[in-house]
């Protein structure tokens, strides 16, 4: 039974900005507030709605750090879902056309 | 009685003088009166007018600011006000209560503030030896016992709503009438900023570093920012990594005695021998 892929990509109604290596993200709807660390701002800037996720961890995570590959997919699946959750990210079965310029 | 004819108080804050228009007598005196200090002879930048309704008893729960073409709305319970920032020009629907006032007038500078690079911030502030500090943290932290502690010798800016705005070399602090439990204006004046401490209270003074991106999580949960709009949500947080990487900004930690403004000076003597930003 073929894997199901997940696309994601990154919400127009947010202000993002790195700083220090970190990526700060706002939701403007709520004014809520996120820090990510380097592992999730690779996943998070890589969210074109295009590329699948699983391919995001195997090229883009998996490459820049050491990190088990299962272990890996388990912990981006978990951040797409928080940050989904909190209309950071768009999550589909099929390619999202990204919503930021 | 009231009179058909407007009546205006020019009231400058953050170097900003605002016209604030009424027909009512009795309004306008708890404008001046309220904005004692803050009144102004310059001509003004922005005017509103005030029309005195039976609306509501104020409230922050409920406040709602977005842009509907190219005016802002801006609607509470207690309030209904329209701006234009073309023009320069609103009006405003209120009761006559002056915490209504209060939050038409932080609202307005949050929007202008917002457009020029600054912001208010949840922060008591003050002048020691020429330079302004903030200390911010959510209510309880201590803003109001900063102030209550300072020595003599210190001018109180605010002791719960912090004004400030960039200049060219870094940023300006200015007074605020907007006061906290301490129930007392901020002195209409200005210093460049020195410092901001995030205040956490414990059993003895210390001053810790904070991160850059702890420093911006930590002011943009304190920053008054109402409105609903993408394009100033993003200016606001590009508005805050510049300020974090222009101020030094740590945690401090303290003893609720005179003590802590010791510790202040320390910091500030020790800025001046080695400037963070060399």
């Amino acid at each position: 039974m073929p894997e199901t892929c997940i696309y994601i990509a990154r919400s127009s109604a947010i202000a993002a900005r790195a700083l220090a290596g970190e990526m700060m993200v706002m939701n403007s709807a709520d004014s809520t507030f996120f820090t990510l660390n380097e592992v999730a701002t690779t996943i998070f800037q890589a969210a074109d709605g295009h590329t699948p996720l699983r391919d995001i961890v195997r090229d883009r995570v998996c490459e820049q750090f050491d990190i088990d590959p299962e272990q890996a997919q388990a912990d981006a699946e978990q951040f797409v879902a928080e940050l989904s959750g909190h209309g950071i990210l768009l999550v589909s079965n099929q390619p999202l056309a990204s919503e930021t310029p | 009685m009231i009179s058909m004819h407007r009546q205006v108080a020019c009231v400058e804050i953050g170097g900003i003088p605002i016209a604030l228009s009424t027909c009512d007598e009795r309004f306008l005196h708890l404008l001046r009166e309220r904005y004692d200090g803050f009144l102004s002879s310059s001509p003004p930048e922005f005017e509103l007018e005030f029309d005195l309704t039976s609306k509501g008893p104020a409230s922050d729960v409920d406040v709602r600011v977005r842009r509907e073409g190219h005016e802002w709305l801006i609607e509470r319970g207690d309030f209904h006000a329209r701006w234009d920032p073309r023009t320069g020009r609103g009006s405003v629907r209120q009761n006559a209560n002056p915490y209504s006032l209060d939050s038409v007038l932080r609202i307005l500078h949050s929007l202008i503030l917002a457009q020029r690079g600054g912001f208010l911030l949840h922060a008591a502030s003050a002048i020691c030896d020429g330079r302004a500090y903030l200390f911010s943290g959510v209510s309880g932290a201590g803003k109001t016992t900063m102030t209550r502690l300072a020595p003599p010798d210190i001018t109180l800016l605010t002791d719960e709503i912090s004004y400030l705005r960039p200049n060219a070399e870094g940023y300006s602090a200015f007074g605020t009438p907007f006061a906290g439990e301490l129930a007392r204006a901020g002195e209409n004046c200005t210093a460049p900023v020195s410092a901001l401490f995030f205040l956490d209270q414990g059993p003895e003074n210390r001053v810790d570093e904070l991160s850059p991106a702890e420093a911006v999580r930590r002011l943009m949960r304190n920053i008054l920012f109402f409105a609903e709009d993408q394009g100033l949500v993003e200016k606001l947080l590009a508005t805050a990594c510049e300020f974090v990487a222009r101020v030094p900004i740590r945690r401090l930690t303290f003893y609720p005695d005179a003590r802590v403004w010791d510790e202040v000076r320390n910091f500030a003597g020790n800025l001046q021998e080695v400037p963070e930003h060399a």
